[in-house]
């Protein structure tokens, strides 16, 4: 194999469309959805201020490791996070801890495609009018029997709030356990399984071919969406005379306006750089997998750098001014209570409900989250197929079965355990928060201390439009490293025992395992996965020595001349 | 919305905006792959002359 390809089966097509995929799968429904809600709770425009120091520190630095680290393992013949490792750090121990980098992009999937499927399920109930008040549809069933039900007189709007709540809590089966597999939930069924495959067809249809084709339809339709909405939400003015201070203008400072006391929290600071962690998919085991399929001359400084300002466009610029604006519009201050959750699925349609052109438009939000969703998801399953394929010899169609089958499990038991989404919360939390700054903690590790930041900056710069500052290199190796370690200690300190935070009870995910049994369900479940994966792991690289596919490189990683 | 309000928004957008324009500027900017693998192969064109030229 000549060392100037990627492992040679696959590579990207063209360098925007590199650059639209690792875009596409850092926007998600946290740019729409958890980034408005988190800095309107943290002081709203003195957010900005820590936000924008953790992506200069912390979010793009890390980028650029994962980057060259990916197309580093890439020229010597890896595509996934235990044969790049392994490349990388050259020790038995290494492909484990490149396991931990498939569990999480698996697990994420499992859960990520039931919450795609709510955002197609949701678009389609628009097209069908079932989601709009007036319409005969579910929504004017449930208000008219809670009037009936509530013993007081309930006002319209508090009628299509609560409707639209308990609508939400149907449409994922939050009341009890197995709900979703009651008869009246068919066509969800159908949907999700629409969403699961449509998925597959990507992945199935490869790198350049599914992905990539993929996004470069995709990522410029979700603007042209986003901007439909956006103009939508900024030409509202003032809906209800009765309430003068519920315009445009009050929706952007309830998310704008600065409160620079909160800058004295350490909260605030925790919230920022947890936001630009999730955000920009570091430590998913996503970019190191994508940039392992770049050529040695492809750039990864320009490219990383400008999938990250993509991904902050959709945040900053299109999150910052659509979501919360216009909940506050019609809501009033009571938008910034709701979760991501609650924000996205039960406030926007009562805004949806409100506004002029309702169904159209609470089409056009949902059907592009199903798409900044399904970007996203895509990017999920390759890094585990790629393993499949490098580890075991599989063709295509063998590895997508196998992980169809796989995520098809998860999916199941979160689809099954709906009840208060906890499994969904469980894997979200153990998963999706605690394990990525793990991962990201241990390829700063790789990158700054095993691999070396001289060989790192001299790897980055292979083929790069821009360079990289030096002291980014020390950053990397002695700031980002602490700095991870500092938000991960103080991330648990918060989550993981009970508390009682003025006069409010918290429980914590320590007590929830001690105490519900589908918490601790879910962590075994979570737990069998990974030892699963581990085997897989041990397996694959038994194979990988016996095929000498470490042979012709030095034990620091490089080519033997 | 209070003038700072107006402020952190219009800095925000425009740092965004910004980052992200100077960005796609350079990579759009940038010839096609196979061009420039073309024009950096040129410098490693092996011609075999072994001779010193000094």
């Amino acid at each position: 194999m000549s060392n100037n390809q990627s492992s040679g089966s696959e590579n990207w097509g063209t360098r925007i469309g590199v650059i639209l995929a690792v875009a596409g799968s850092a926007v998600g429904l946290g740019n729409f959805l958890r980034f408005p809600g988190i800095a309107a709770q943290n002081g709203g425009g003195a957010f900005m201020l820590p936000y924008f120091i953790s992506l200069l520190v912390l979010g793009i630095p890390l980028c650029w490791a994962e980057w060259t680290m990916g197309r580093y393992g890439g020229l010597r013949g890896f595509n996934s996070a235990p044969g790049i490792f392994s490349v990388l750090w050259r020790n038995p121990l290494a492909k484990y801890l490149g396991g931990v980098a498939l569990l999480i992009p698996l697990v994420i999937y499992m859960y990520y495609v039931l919450i795609e499927a709510w955002c197609l399920g949701y678009a389609i109930d628009y097209l069908t009018g079932d989601l709009i008040l007036g319409t005969g549809g579910s929504v004017d069933t449930l208000v008219e029997s809670l009037r009936e039900n509530s013993a007081v007189p309930l006002s319209d709007k508090q009628a299509a709030s609560q409707a639209f709540a308990k609508y939400f809590g149907n449409f994922v089966g939050s009341g009890e356990n197995g709900a979703l597999l009651d008869p009246e939930h068919r066509s969800w069924l159908l949907i999700l399984g629409m969403t699961f495959l449509i998925n597959f067809v990507f992945i199935y249809r490869g790198i350049s071919r599914g992905i990539e084709t993929f996004c470069r339809f995709a990522m410029p339709l979700l603007v042209v969406l986003a901007l439909v909405v956006l103009v939508r939400v900024l030409t509202l003015g003032t809906p209800d005379p009765a309430y003068p201070e519920q315009s445009v203008l009050g929706g952007l400072g309830f998310m704008w306006n600065p409160d620079f006391h909160k800058l004295a929290d350490p909260q605030t600071w925790l919230a920022a750089s947890g936001q630009i962690f999730f955000s920009l998919s570091v430590g998913f085991g996503i970019i190191i997998n994508y940039a392992s399929y770049l050529r040695r001359n492809d750039d990864v400084v320009l490219s990383g750098l400008c999938s990250s300002s993509m991904n902050e466009f959709f945040e900053v610029c299109l999150g910052g001014l659509i979501t919360l604006p216009a909940a506050f519009i019609f809501l009033g201050a009571a938008a910034g209570e709701q979760g991501t959750f609650g924000l996205g699925f039960v406030a926007l349609p009562n805004v949806f409900a409100m506004m002029h052109g309702g169904r159209l438009f609470g089409f056009l939000w949902f059907f592009m989250l199903f798409l900044a969703a399904i970007t996203s998801s895509v990017s999920m399953l390759q890094p585990v197929i790629a393993f499949f394929e490098e580890g075991f010899g599989l063709k295509r169609h063998a590895s997508a079965a196998l992980l169809g089958i796989l995520s098809a499990m998860g999916c199941g038991f979160v689809f099954y355990f709906s009840e208060d989404m906890l499994a969904l919360d469980m894997f979200d939390f153990w998963v999706g928060s605690v394990l990525i700054f793990i991962l990201a903690l241990i390829q700063s590790i790789i990158y700054g201390w095993l691999f070396g930041i001289e060989r790192g900056e001299r790897e980055a710069h292979l083929g790069a439009h821009l360079r990289i500052p030096r002291f980014i290199q020390y950053m990397l190796k002695y700031v980002v490293p602490i700095y991870l370690m500092t938000i991960l200690v103080a991330f648990c300190w918060e989550k993981l025992p009970s508390r009682t935070v003025d006069g409010e009870y918290h429980e914590g995910y320590i007590e929830m395992i001690a105490t519900n049994r589908i918490a601790l369900l879910s962590v075994v479940f979570i737990g069998a996965v990974l030892m699963f994966l581990l085997l897989l792991v041990r397996i694959a690289g038994k194979r990988w020595e016996a095929e000498g596919r470490f042979a012709d490189l030095e034990p620091e990683g490089e080519f033997r001349k | 919305m209070n003038p700072a309000g107006w402020v952190v928004m219009l800095l925000s957008i425009g740092f965004v905006l910004s980052l992200a324009s100077f960005c796609l500027y350079r990579v759009l900017r940038l010839p096609p792959v196979e061009v420039e693998e073309h024009l950096k192969g040129q410098l490693d064109i092996e011609t075999g002359d072994r001779i010193d030229a000094d």
